[in-house]
Protein backbone atom coordinates (compact mmCIF):
# COMPACT_ATOMS: atom_id res chain seq x y z
CA UNK A 1 0.00 0.00 0.00
CA UNK A 2 1.38 3.29 -0.98
CA UNK A 3 -0.76 6.36 -1.84
CA UNK A 4 2.04 8.31 -3.29
CA UNK A 5 2.67 5.52 -6.01
CA UNK A 6 -0.98 4.90 -6.57
CA UNK A 7 -1.56 7.93 -7.73
CA UNK A 8 1.88 8.94 -9.71
CA UNK A 9 1.45 5.38 -11.06
CA UNK A 10 -2.12 5.16 -11.65
CA UNK A 11 -2.34 1.45 -10.12
CA UNK A 12 -5.46 1.57 -7.70
CA UNK A 13 -3.88 -1.82 -6.48
CA UNK A 14 -1.29 0.01 -4.41
CA UNK A 15 -4.75 1.98 -2.81
CA UNK A 16 -4.90 1.44 0.96
CA UNK A 17 -7.26 -0.89 1.50
CA UNK A 18 -9.90 -2.65 4.10
CA UNK A 19 -6.86 -5.21 4.38
CA UNK A 20 -4.71 -2.66 5.68
CA UNK A 21 -5.22 -2.61 9.31
CA UNK A 22 -4.99 1.29 10.16
CA UNK A 23 -7.09 1.89 7.28
CA UNK A 24 -9.92 -0.83 7.44
CA UNK A 25 -12.48 2.79 8.31
CA UNK A 26 -11.20 4.24 5.19
CA UNK A 27 -11.16 2.19 2.60
CA UNK A 28 -9.76 3.77 -1.10
CA UNK A 29 -9.29 0.66 -2.52
CA UNK A 30 -12.38 -0.40 -2.90
CA UNK A 31 -14.05 2.83 -3.23
CA UNK A 32 -11.68 4.01 -6.53
CA UNK A 33 -11.62 1.43 -9.43
CA UNK A 34 -9.73 3.29 -11.74
CA UNK A 35 -7.05 6.06 -11.07
CA UNK A 36 -8.07 9.69 -12.60
CA UNK A 37 -5.70 11.75 -14.76
CA UNK A 38 -3.54 13.90 -13.41
CA UNK A 39 -4.46 17.23 -12.21
CA UNK A 40 -4.64 20.05 -14.80
CA UNK A 41 -2.53 23.07 -13.76
CA UNK A 42 -4.38 25.91 -11.86
CA UNK A 43 -3.96 28.88 -12.30
CA UNK A 44 -3.25 30.76 -8.71
CA UNK A 45 -4.81 34.36 -10.07
CA UNK A 46 -9.06 33.13 -10.13
CA UNK A 47 -8.62 32.06 -7.14
CA UNK A 48 -11.26 33.72 -4.60
CA UNK A 49 -10.82 34.84 -1.02
CA UNK A 50 -9.62 31.80 1.76
CA UNK A 51 -10.57 31.36 5.09
CA UNK A 52 -7.75 32.97 6.82
CA UNK A 53 -7.16 36.47 5.12
CA UNK A 54 -5.81 39.57 6.59
CA UNK A 55 -4.56 37.19 9.19
CA UNK A 56 -1.00 36.82 8.20
CA UNK A 57 1.24 38.64 5.48
CA UNK A 58 2.35 35.87 3.59
CA UNK A 59 0.44 33.95 2.07
CA UNK A 60 1.58 30.38 0.39
CA UNK A 61 -1.01 28.60 -2.30
CA UNK A 62 -0.63 25.00 -2.58
CA UNK A 63 -2.87 25.00 -6.49
CA UNK A 64 -3.49 21.28 -7.51
CA UNK A 65 -0.38 20.16 -6.06
CA UNK A 66 2.00 22.72 -7.42
CA UNK A 67 3.50 25.17 -4.67
CA UNK A 68 6.41 25.95 -2.62
CA UNK A 69 8.16 22.66 -1.70
CA UNK A 70 9.94 24.07 1.56
CA UNK A 71 9.90 27.20 3.72
CA UNK A 72 12.68 27.68 6.81
CA UNK A 73 11.78 29.38 9.46
CA UNK A 74 15.29 31.20 10.41
CA UNK A 75 16.33 30.36 14.58
CA UNK A 76 14.38 32.91 16.72
CA UNK A 77 12.35 34.18 14.15
CA UNK A 78 8.27 34.63 14.96
CA UNK A 79 6.13 34.09 11.67
CA UNK A 80 2.98 33.65 10.87
CA UNK A 81 2.26 31.89 7.26
CA UNK A 82 -1.21 31.25 5.52
CA UNK A 83 -0.96 27.94 3.57
CA UNK A 84 -3.91 27.54 1.44
CA UNK A 85 -4.49 23.59 -0.69
CA UNK A 86 -6.70 24.10 -3.27
CA UNK A 87 -7.76 21.62 -5.30
CA UNK A 88 -10.09 22.17 -8.92
CA UNK A 89 -11.61 19.83 -11.38
CA UNK A 90 -11.74 15.79 -11.31
CA UNK A 91 -8.05 15.14 -11.23
CA UNK A 92 -5.43 13.28 -9.18
CA UNK A 93 -2.57 14.80 -7.73
CA UNK A 94 -0.10 14.93 -4.48
CA UNK A 95 2.29 17.31 -2.93
CA UNK A 96 4.71 17.65 -0.40
CA UNK A 97 5.88 20.52 1.76
CA UNK A 98 8.58 20.89 3.87
CA UNK A 99 8.97 22.80 6.92
CA UNK A 100 11.72 23.61 8.61
CA UNK A 101 11.62 25.79 12.27
CA UNK A 102 14.56 26.50 13.49
CA UNK A 103 15.75 26.49 17.22
CA UNK A 104 13.90 28.68 19.56
CA UNK A 105 11.11 29.93 16.42
CA UNK A 106 8.10 30.35 16.56
CA UNK A 107 5.62 29.30 13.41
CA UNK A 108 1.66 29.85 13.42
CA UNK A 109 0.51 28.37 10.58
CA UNK A 110 -3.15 28.85 9.00
CA UNK A 111 -3.70 26.68 6.96
CA UNK A 112 -6.89 25.66 4.65
CA UNK A 113 -7.96 23.35 1.86
CA UNK A 114 -10.38 24.16 -0.40
CA UNK A 115 -11.74 22.16 -2.81
CA UNK A 116 -14.15 21.81 -5.99
CA UNK A 117 -14.30 18.45 -7.75
CA UNK A 118 -14.00 15.02 -7.45
CA UNK A 119 -10.15 15.02 -7.47
CA UNK A 120 -8.29 12.36 -5.28
CA UNK A 121 -5.00 14.72 -3.64
CA UNK A 122 -2.51 13.62 -0.77
CA UNK A 123 -1.54 16.72 0.76
CA UNK A 124 1.59 16.25 3.00
CA UNK A 125 3.56 18.36 5.21
CA UNK A 126 7.09 17.50 6.86
CA UNK A 127 7.26 19.33 9.50
CA UNK A 128 10.86 20.07 11.76
CA UNK A 129 10.75 21.86 14.68
CA UNK A 130 14.10 23.07 16.16
CA UNK A 131 15.05 22.92 19.76
CA UNK A 132 12.76 25.50 21.79
CA UNK A 133 10.39 26.36 18.76
CA UNK A 134 6.91 26.30 18.83
CA UNK A 135 4.69 25.89 16.10
CA UNK A 136 0.53 26.50 16.05
CA UNK A 137 -0.85 24.33 13.31
CA UNK A 138 -4.69 25.47 12.71
CA UNK A 139 -6.39 23.99 9.26
CA UNK A 140 -9.97 24.41 8.38
CA UNK A 141 -11.09 22.29 5.12
CA UNK A 142 -13.98 22.36 3.44
CA UNK A 143 -13.61 20.38 0.57
CA UNK A 144 -16.00 19.43 -2.13
CA UNK A 145 -18.72 16.56 -1.32
CA UNK A 146 -17.12 14.08 -3.81
CA UNK A 147 -13.21 14.74 -3.28
CA UNK A 148 -10.84 11.98 -2.10
CA UNK A 149 -8.14 13.48 0.02
CA UNK A 150 -5.59 12.41 2.13
CA UNK A 151 -3.76 14.76 4.36
CA UNK A 152 -0.34 14.14 6.38
CA UNK A 153 1.71 15.55 8.46
CA UNK A 154 4.82 14.19 9.71
CA UNK A 155 6.06 16.29 12.88
CA UNK A 156 9.74 15.72 14.28
CA UNK A 157 10.21 17.72 17.59
CA UNK A 158 13.44 18.49 19.26
CA UNK A 159 13.97 18.95 22.89
CA UNK A 160 11.71 21.68 24.33
CA UNK A 161 9.78 22.09 21.22
CA UNK A 162 6.10 22.63 21.16
CA UNK A 163 3.76 22.09 18.97
CA UNK A 164 0.06 22.30 18.85
CA UNK A 165 -2.78 21.30 16.12
CA UNK A 166 -6.12 21.96 15.90
CA UNK A 167 -7.95 20.62 12.59
CA UNK A 168 -11.65 21.77 11.53
CA UNK A 169 -13.34 19.46 9.08
CA UNK A 170 -16.31 18.94 7.15
CA UNK A 171 -15.36 16.01 5.35
CA UNK A 172 -15.53 14.79 1.82
CA UNK A 173 -16.47 11.68 0.28
CA UNK A 174 -13.76 10.18 1.68
CA UNK A 175 -11.49 12.52 3.32
CA UNK A 176 -8.07 11.55 6.14
CA UNK A 177 -6.12 13.63 8.39
CA UNK A 178 -2.81 11.83 9.42
CA UNK A 179 -0.67 13.14 11.74
CA UNK A 180 2.55 11.45 12.94
CA UNK A 181 4.44 12.80 15.69
CA UNK A 182 7.90 12.01 16.84
CA UNK A 183 7.94 12.95 20.77
CA UNK A 184 11.52 13.78 21.99
CA UNK A 185 9.94 14.16 25.53
CA UNK A 186 12.55 16.63 27.56
CA UNK A 187 9.99 19.81 28.03
CA UNK A 188 8.51 18.63 24.52
CA UNK A 189 4.51 19.25 24.07
CA UNK A 190 2.31 17.83 21.65
CA UNK A 191 -1.76 19.13 21.63
CA UNK A 192 -3.44 17.44 18.92
CA UNK A 193 -6.70 18.44 18.56
CA UNK A 194 -9.34 18.19 15.98
CA UNK A 195 -13.34 19.06 15.44
CA UNK A 196 -15.65 17.47 12.76
CA UNK A 197 -18.92 18.04 11.66
CA UNK A 198 -20.12 15.69 9.25
CA UNK A 199 -23.92 15.70 7.28
CA UNK A 200 -25.38 13.90 4.36
CA UNK A 201 -22.46 10.90 2.98
CA UNK A 202 -19.09 12.90 4.12
CA UNK A 203 -17.13 11.13 5.69
CA UNK A 204 -13.74 12.42 7.78
CA UNK A 205 -10.79 10.49 9.44
CA UNK A 206 -8.66 12.05 12.11
CA UNK A 207 -5.34 9.10 12.42
CA UNK A 208 -3.20 10.13 14.30
CA UNK A 209 0.20 8.32 16.35
CA UNK A 210 2.30 10.63 18.63
CA UNK A 211 5.71 8.21 19.59
CA UNK A 212 7.25 8.71 23.15
CA UNK A 213 10.88 7.80 22.83
CA UNK A 214 12.02 10.56 25.27
CA UNK A 215 11.82 10.95 29.10
CA UNK A 216 9.10 13.38 30.64
CA UNK A 217 7.20 14.73 27.27
CA UNK A 218 3.71 15.79 27.18
CA UNK A 219 0.68 14.80 24.79
CA UNK A 220 -2.96 16.27 25.50
CA UNK A 221 -5.34 15.16 22.53
CA UNK A 222 -9.23 16.63 22.26
CA UNK A 223 -11.25 15.59 19.06
CA UNK A 224 -14.77 16.16 19.23
CA UNK A 225 -17.61 15.98 16.25
CA UNK A 226 -20.82 15.41 15.35
CA UNK A 227 -22.45 13.25 12.80
CA UNK A 228 -25.93 13.64 11.01
CA UNK A 229 -27.75 11.98 7.60
CA UNK A 230 -25.83 9.24 6.59
CA UNK A 231 -21.86 10.92 7.88
CA UNK A 232 -19.33 8.58 8.97
CA UNK A 233 -16.53 9.65 11.31
CA UNK A 234 -13.43 8.15 12.32
CA UNK A 235 -11.38 8.22 15.20
CA UNK A 236 -8.26 6.90 15.08
CA UNK A 237 -5.80 7.85 18.36
CA UNK A 238 -2.51 5.68 19.07
CA UNK A 239 0.06 6.70 21.61
CA UNK A 240 3.24 5.17 21.64
CA UNK A 241 4.89 5.36 25.00
CA UNK A 242 8.76 4.13 24.28
CA UNK A 243 11.27 2.37 26.96
CA UNK A 244 13.23 4.99 28.42
CA UNK A 245 10.17 7.09 27.68
CA UNK A 246 9.54 7.31 31.42
CA UNK A 247 7.64 9.75 33.06
CA UNK A 248 5.70 10.94 30.16
CA UNK A 249 2.09 12.34 30.41
CA UNK A 250 -0.33 11.78 27.62
CA UNK A 251 -4.19 12.33 27.74
CA UNK A 252 -6.56 11.99 25.08
CA UNK A 253 -10.49 12.00 24.77
CA UNK A 254 -12.55 11.57 21.29
CA UNK A 255 -16.51 12.94 22.24
CA UNK A 256 -19.12 12.40 19.30
CA UNK A 257 -22.26 13.34 19.18
CA UNK A 258 -24.70 11.47 16.64
CA UNK A 259 -27.55 13.15 15.52
CA UNK A 260 -28.91 10.21 13.27
CA UNK A 261 -29.81 6.48 13.00
CA UNK A 262 -27.96 6.44 10.03
CA UNK A 263 -24.56 7.92 11.05
CA UNK A 264 -21.22 6.36 12.35
CA UNK A 265 -18.52 6.88 14.32
CA UNK A 266 -15.61 4.27 14.80
CA UNK A 267 -13.26 5.37 17.12
CA UNK A 268 -10.14 3.65 18.25
CA UNK A 269 -8.08 4.89 21.18
CA UNK A 270 -4.87 3.16 21.70
CA UNK A 271 -2.01 3.36 24.25
CA UNK A 272 1.09 1.54 23.96
CA UNK A 273 2.91 1.96 26.98
CA UNK A 274 6.64 0.28 27.55
CA UNK A 275 8.35 2.73 30.19
CA UNK A 276 7.82 3.46 33.58
CA UNK A 277 5.87 6.25 36.16
CA UNK A 278 4.06 7.16 33.20
CA UNK A 279 0.27 8.96 33.30
CA UNK A 280 -1.42 8.18 30.36
CA UNK A 281 -5.57 8.38 30.03
CA UNK A 282 -8.07 8.20 27.42
CA UNK A 283 -11.53 8.71 27.06
CA UNK A 284 -14.36 8.42 24.80
CA UNK A 285 -18.27 8.75 24.29
CA UNK A 286 -20.16 8.83 21.62
CA UNK A 287 -23.94 10.06 22.35
CA UNK A 288 -27.04 11.79 21.48
CA UNK A 289 -28.10 15.06 22.54
CA UNK A 290 -29.96 14.89 25.55
CA UNK A 291 -33.85 14.89 25.01
CA UNK A 292 -34.74 16.36 28.66
CA UNK A 293 -32.47 19.27 27.84
CA UNK A 294 -33.76 19.91 24.16
CA UNK A 295 -36.92 19.92 25.92
CA UNK A 296 -35.95 22.22 28.48
CA UNK A 297 -34.47 25.07 26.24
CA UNK A 298 -37.61 24.69 24.10
CA UNK A 299 -39.75 25.27 26.95
CA UNK A 300 -37.76 28.45 27.20
CA UNK A 301 -38.57 29.42 23.62
CA UNK A 302 -36.14 28.22 21.88
CA UNK A 303 -36.56 26.09 18.36
CA UNK A 304 -35.45 22.73 17.97
CA UNK A 305 -32.98 23.99 15.34
CA UNK A 306 -31.50 26.70 17.35
CA UNK A 307 -31.36 24.36 20.57
CA UNK A 308 -29.65 21.62 18.65
CA UNK A 309 -27.46 24.28 16.97
CA UNK A 310 -26.72 26.23 20.49
CA UNK A 311 -25.91 22.79 22.75
CA UNK A 312 -23.46 21.12 19.30
CA UNK A 313 -21.76 24.57 19.42
CA UNK A 314 -21.22 24.41 22.75
CA UNK A 315 -19.52 20.96 22.52
CA UNK A 316 -17.90 21.60 19.83
CA UNK A 317 -16.69 25.55 20.81
CA UNK A 318 -14.41 23.58 23.66
CA UNK A 319 -11.88 22.48 21.45
CA UNK A 320 -11.63 26.26 19.72
CA UNK A 321 -10.98 27.02 23.75
CA UNK A 322 -7.89 25.74 23.47
CA UNK A 323 -6.36 27.48 20.19
CA UNK A 324 -3.92 29.44 21.30
CA UNK A 325 -3.78 32.57 18.68
CA UNK A 326 -6.99 34.66 19.21
CA UNK A 327 -7.58 36.45 16.05
CA UNK A 328 -7.29 32.51 14.28
CA UNK A 329 -9.65 31.30 17.35
CA UNK A 330 -12.16 33.69 16.03
CA UNK A 331 -12.12 33.12 12.73
CA UNK A 332 -12.34 29.23 13.51
CA UNK A 333 -15.49 30.04 16.13
CA UNK A 334 -17.12 31.61 12.90
CA UNK A 335 -16.38 28.86 10.81
CA UNK A 336 -17.01 26.27 12.32
CA UNK A 337 -20.87 27.90 13.57
CA UNK A 338 -21.79 28.82 10.33
CA UNK A 339 -21.17 25.42 9.24
CA UNK A 340 -23.12 24.09 12.83
CA UNK A 341 -26.11 26.00 11.73
CA UNK A 342 -26.14 25.18 8.28
CA UNK A 343 -27.95 22.15 8.58
CA UNK A 344 -30.90 23.38 10.18
CA UNK B 1 -56.40 33.19 31.03
CA UNK B 2 -55.60 29.61 31.31
CA UNK B 3 -58.46 27.00 30.28
CA UNK B 4 -58.65 23.21 30.58
CA UNK B 5 -61.99 21.13 29.70
CA UNK B 6 -62.08 17.54 30.09
CA UNK B 7 -58.23 17.03 29.35
CA UNK B 8 -57.14 13.68 28.85
CA UNK B 9 -53.66 12.64 28.34
CA UNK B 10 -51.27 9.51 28.49
CA UNK B 11 -47.71 8.84 28.82
CA UNK B 12 -46.93 5.36 26.28
CA UNK B 13 -50.18 3.14 27.55
CA UNK B 14 -51.00 4.44 30.33
CA UNK B 15 -53.77 7.11 30.91
CA UNK B 16 -52.85 9.92 33.75
CA UNK B 17 -55.18 12.73 32.89
CA UNK B 18 -58.59 11.54 33.07
CA UNK B 19 -60.68 14.51 32.52
CA UNK B 20 -59.01 17.18 34.07
CA UNK B 21 -61.20 20.52 33.79
CA UNK B 22 -59.77 24.12 35.21
CA UNK B 23 -60.47 27.34 35.02
CA UNK B 24 -57.39 29.91 35.94
CA UNK B 25 -58.76 33.64 35.51
CA UNK B 26 -56.06 36.65 34.82
CA UNK B 27 -54.43 37.55 38.11
CA UNK B 28 -54.89 34.71 40.05
CA UNK B 29 -52.44 31.90 41.51
CA UNK B 30 -54.47 28.77 41.99
CA UNK B 31 -52.52 26.24 43.83
CA UNK B 32 -52.92 22.17 42.44
CA UNK B 33 -52.60 19.64 45.71
CA UNK B 34 -51.89 16.14 45.16
CA UNK B 35 -50.57 12.32 46.12
CA UNK B 36 -47.57 11.27 44.45
CA UNK B 37 -48.76 9.95 41.43
CA UNK B 38 -51.41 11.55 40.76
CA UNK B 39 -50.55 13.44 37.71
CA UNK B 40 -49.19 16.88 38.88
CA UNK B 41 -46.13 16.52 36.75
CA UNK B 42 -47.73 15.07 33.46
CA UNK B 43 -49.92 18.07 34.14
CA UNK B 44 -46.96 20.69 33.60
CA UNK B 45 -46.01 18.68 30.64
CA UNK B 46 -49.15 18.11 29.11
CA UNK B 47 -49.70 22.15 29.17
CA UNK B 48 -46.04 22.78 28.15
CA UNK B 49 -45.86 20.16 24.95
CA UNK B 50 -43.18 17.73 26.18
CA UNK B 51 -42.90 15.22 23.90
CA UNK B 52 -43.84 12.03 24.77
CA UNK B 53 -47.30 13.44 26.48
CA UNK B 54 -49.91 12.83 24.34
CA UNK B 55 -53.61 14.47 24.88
CA UNK B 56 -56.53 12.14 23.21
CA UNK B 57 -59.20 13.83 24.31
CA UNK B 58 -60.25 17.51 25.61
CA UNK B 59 -58.74 21.36 25.09
CA UNK B 60 -56.46 23.28 26.97
CA UNK B 61 -56.26 27.23 25.92
CA UNK B 62 -54.48 30.02 27.05
CA UNK B 63 -56.70 33.56 26.10
CA UNK B 64 -58.27 31.66 23.88
CA UNK B 65 -55.41 30.14 21.90
CA UNK B 66 -55.75 26.21 21.47
CA UNK B 67 -51.96 25.42 23.48
CA UNK B 68 -52.33 21.52 21.94
CA UNK B 69 -51.59 22.81 18.52
CA UNK B 70 -48.97 24.46 19.26
CA UNK B 71 -44.57 23.25 19.35
CA UNK B 72 -43.20 23.44 22.87
CA UNK B 73 -41.10 26.46 21.91
CA UNK B 74 -44.37 28.30 20.10
CA UNK B 75 -46.04 27.40 23.88
CA UNK B 76 -43.01 29.55 25.54
CA UNK B 77 -43.86 32.70 22.93
CA UNK B 78 -47.39 32.87 23.94
CA UNK B 79 -46.21 33.15 27.27
CA UNK B 80 -46.30 29.87 29.55
CA UNK B 81 -43.79 29.01 31.77
CA UNK B 82 -43.18 26.39 33.52
CA UNK B 83 -40.59 26.17 36.54
CA UNK B 84 -38.86 22.98 36.50
CA UNK B 85 -38.61 20.65 39.47
CA UNK B 86 -35.24 19.11 38.55
CA UNK B 87 -33.97 22.69 36.21
CA UNK B 88 -31.61 20.61 33.37
CA UNK B 89 -27.74 21.71 33.20
CA UNK B 90 -26.74 22.83 29.83
CA UNK B 91 -22.85 22.46 29.55
CA UNK B 92 -20.97 24.85 27.78
CA UNK B 93 -23.77 27.55 27.63
CA UNK B 94 -23.53 30.53 29.92
CA UNK B 95 -26.78 31.51 31.72
CA UNK B 96 -26.75 34.87 30.17
CA UNK B 97 -26.34 33.38 27.01
CA UNK B 98 -29.05 31.23 27.39
CA UNK B 99 -31.58 33.39 28.78
CA UNK B 100 -30.87 36.08 26.16
CA UNK B 101 -31.15 33.50 22.79
CA UNK B 102 -34.18 32.03 24.53
CA UNK B 103 -35.44 36.06 25.24
CA UNK B 104 -34.96 37.17 21.61
CA UNK B 105 -36.34 33.82 20.31
CA UNK B 106 -39.63 33.94 21.88
CA UNK B 107 -39.40 38.39 21.19
CA UNK B 108 -38.47 37.27 17.10
CA UNK B 109 -41.82 34.32 17.35
CA UNK B 110 -44.34 37.28 18.67
CA UNK B 111 -42.93 40.09 15.62
CA UNK B 112 -41.06 41.99 18.24
CA UNK B 113 -37.29 43.65 17.90
CA UNK B 114 -34.82 41.90 19.76
CA UNK B 115 -33.50 43.12 22.49
CA UNK B 116 -30.25 44.76 23.28
CA UNK B 117 -27.15 43.16 24.92
CA UNK B 118 -26.88 46.52 27.08
CA UNK B 119 -30.65 46.71 27.40
CA UNK B 120 -30.85 42.72 28.70
CA UNK B 121 -27.39 42.95 31.03
CA UNK B 122 -28.99 46.03 32.90
CA UNK B 123 -32.59 44.12 33.37
CA UNK B 124 -30.55 40.66 34.46
CA UNK B 125 -28.21 42.58 36.78
CA UNK B 126 -31.10 44.47 38.35
CA UNK B 127 -33.18 40.56 38.97
CA UNK B 128 -30.23 38.84 40.18
CA UNK B 129 -29.46 41.36 42.86
CA UNK B 130 -33.17 40.99 43.64
CA UNK B 131 -32.48 37.24 43.96
CA UNK B 132 -29.68 37.96 46.50
CA UNK B 133 -27.77 35.69 43.29
CA UNK B 134 -24.41 36.62 42.29
CA UNK B 135 -24.09 38.41 39.15
CA UNK B 136 -20.99 36.02 38.06
CA UNK B 137 -22.89 32.64 38.56
CA UNK B 138 -24.94 33.95 35.42
CA UNK B 139 -21.45 33.71 33.35
CA UNK B 140 -21.50 29.96 34.24
CA UNK B 141 -23.06 27.10 32.11
CA UNK B 142 -26.39 27.04 33.17
CA UNK B 143 -27.04 25.26 35.96
CA UNK B 144 -23.67 23.56 36.23
CA UNK B 145 -22.70 22.20 39.27
CA UNK B 146 -25.12 24.44 40.55
CA UNK B 147 -26.94 23.07 44.19
CA UNK B 148 -30.52 22.60 44.60
CA UNK B 149 -31.77 25.96 45.90
CA UNK B 150 -28.93 28.27 43.26
CA UNK B 151 -31.12 26.30 40.38
CA UNK B 152 -34.73 26.95 41.67
CA UNK B 153 -33.66 31.17 42.11
CA UNK B 154 -32.06 31.15 38.65
CA UNK B 155 -35.85 29.25 37.01
CA UNK B 156 -37.13 32.28 38.78
CA UNK B 157 -34.70 35.23 37.79
CA UNK B 158 -35.16 33.08 33.97
CA UNK B 159 -38.88 33.78 34.95
CA UNK B 160 -38.11 36.82 35.43
CA UNK B 161 -36.67 37.85 32.45
CA UNK B 162 -39.00 36.06 30.31
CA UNK B 163 -42.16 37.75 31.72
CA UNK B 164 -44.42 35.48 30.60
CA UNK B 165 -47.84 35.29 31.38
CA UNK B 166 -48.69 32.28 32.59
CA UNK B 167 -46.58 30.71 34.68
CA UNK B 168 -46.62 26.90 36.38
CA UNK B 169 -44.65 26.34 39.31
CA UNK B 170 -43.50 22.43 39.76
CA UNK B 171 -42.91 21.66 43.06
CA UNK B 172 -40.87 24.58 43.54
CA UNK B 173 -40.15 24.15 47.16
CA UNK B 174 -38.37 20.58 46.82
CA UNK B 175 -34.87 21.06 47.77
CA UNK B 176 -34.82 24.38 49.37
CA UNK B 177 -34.34 25.24 53.08
CA UNK B 178 -36.11 27.99 54.93
CA UNK B 179 -34.05 30.91 53.78
CA UNK B 180 -34.07 29.92 49.89
CA UNK B 181 -37.59 29.16 49.70
CA UNK B 182 -38.43 32.61 51.83
CA UNK B 183 -35.87 34.06 48.16
CA UNK B 184 -37.40 32.39 45.86
CA UNK B 185 -41.19 33.18 47.13
CA UNK B 186 -40.28 36.66 47.11
CA UNK B 187 -38.75 36.14 43.78
CA UNK B 188 -42.22 34.50 42.82
CA UNK B 189 -44.38 37.09 44.38
CA UNK B 190 -42.90 40.02 43.15
CA UNK B 191 -44.17 38.64 39.40
CA UNK B 192 -47.88 37.97 40.70
CA UNK B 193 -49.90 41.10 38.41
CA UNK B 194 -53.38 41.81 36.96
CA UNK B 195 -52.44 40.26 33.69
CA UNK B 196 -50.54 36.89 34.77
CA UNK B 197 -51.82 33.89 36.26
CA UNK B 198 -49.67 31.01 38.34
CA UNK B 199 -50.54 27.71 38.49
CA UNK B 200 -48.62 26.21 41.83
CA UNK B 201 -48.02 22.26 42.09
CA UNK B 202 -47.29 21.19 44.72
CA UNK B 203 -47.46 17.85 47.62
CA UNK B 204 -47.16 19.82 50.87
CA UNK B 205 -48.80 22.83 52.10
CA UNK B 206 -45.63 24.52 53.17
CA UNK B 207 -44.71 26.79 50.14
CA UNK B 208 -48.39 28.05 50.38
CA UNK B 209 -47.50 29.91 53.28
CA UNK B 210 -45.40 31.74 50.95
CA UNK B 211 -46.85 32.36 47.84
CA UNK B 212 -50.63 32.73 48.91
CA UNK B 213 -53.01 30.86 46.40
CA UNK B 214 -56.43 32.60 45.44
CA UNK B 215 -57.98 29.04 45.13
CA UNK B 216 -56.84 25.45 45.63
CA UNK B 217 -57.59 22.62 43.85
CA UNK B 218 -57.34 18.98 44.79
CA UNK B 219 -55.74 16.49 42.23
CA UNK B 220 -56.02 12.65 42.43
CA UNK B 221 -56.20 10.24 39.78
CA UNK B 222 -56.18 12.40 36.76
CA UNK B 223 -59.26 14.85 37.60
CA UNK B 224 -59.64 18.06 39.84
CA UNK B 225 -61.71 16.40 43.18
CA UNK B 226 -62.46 19.17 44.86
CA UNK B 227 -61.89 23.02 44.68
CA UNK B 228 -61.83 25.48 47.79
CA UNK B 229 -60.10 28.71 48.98
CA UNK B 230 -57.05 28.90 50.39
CA UNK B 231 -57.96 27.47 54.01
CA UNK B 232 -57.94 23.94 51.87
CA UNK B 233 -54.24 23.91 51.97
CA UNK B 234 -54.41 23.59 55.73
CA UNK B 235 -57.22 21.21 55.92
CA UNK B 236 -55.23 18.91 53.60
CA UNK B 237 -52.06 19.03 55.32
CA UNK B 238 -54.21 17.98 58.46
CA UNK B 239 -55.93 15.46 57.18
CA UNK B 240 -53.95 14.35 54.35
CA UNK B 241 -55.31 13.07 50.86
CA UNK B 242 -56.98 9.73 52.18
CA UNK B 243 -60.79 10.65 51.33
CA UNK B 244 -59.76 11.97 47.90
CA UNK B 245 -57.83 9.57 47.03
CA UNK B 246 -60.77 6.97 47.72
CA UNK B 247 -63.28 9.74 46.44
CA UNK B 248 -61.43 9.71 43.49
Amino acid sequence: MNLDEAIRLRDPTRLPSRRDEDWRWTDLRGLLRTLPEPSQPLPTDAIGPGPFDGLAGEVLIVANGSGPEEIRIGEGETRTLVLRHISRGDGAHTSRLRIDVGPSARLTLLESHEGGGAGLSLLGVDLQLGADSACERLVVADMDPDAVAVVELDARLAAGAGLSQTLLTTGARRQRFETRVRHPGQGAQVRLDGVYVLRERRHADLTSSVRHEGPGGRTDQLARGMVDDQARAVFQGRIIVQEGADGTDARMAHNALILSDRAEVDARPELEIYADDVACAHGATVGALDDEVLFYMRQRGLPEGEARSLLVASFLGEVIDRVGSPEAAERMRSWLQARIGAGD
Amino acid sequence: MLSLRNLHARVGEREILKGLSLEVPAGEVHAVMGPNGAGKSTLSYVLTGRPGYEVTEGAAELDGVDLLGLEANERAAQGLFLSFQYPLEIPGVPALTFIRTALNAQRRARGEAEMSAPDFLKRARACAADLRMDFDMLKRPLNVGFSGGEKKRMEVLQMALLSPRFMILDETDSGLDIDALRIVSEGVNALRAPDRSMLVITHYQRLLDYIRPDRVHVLADGRIVASGGPEMALELEREGYDKYARAA
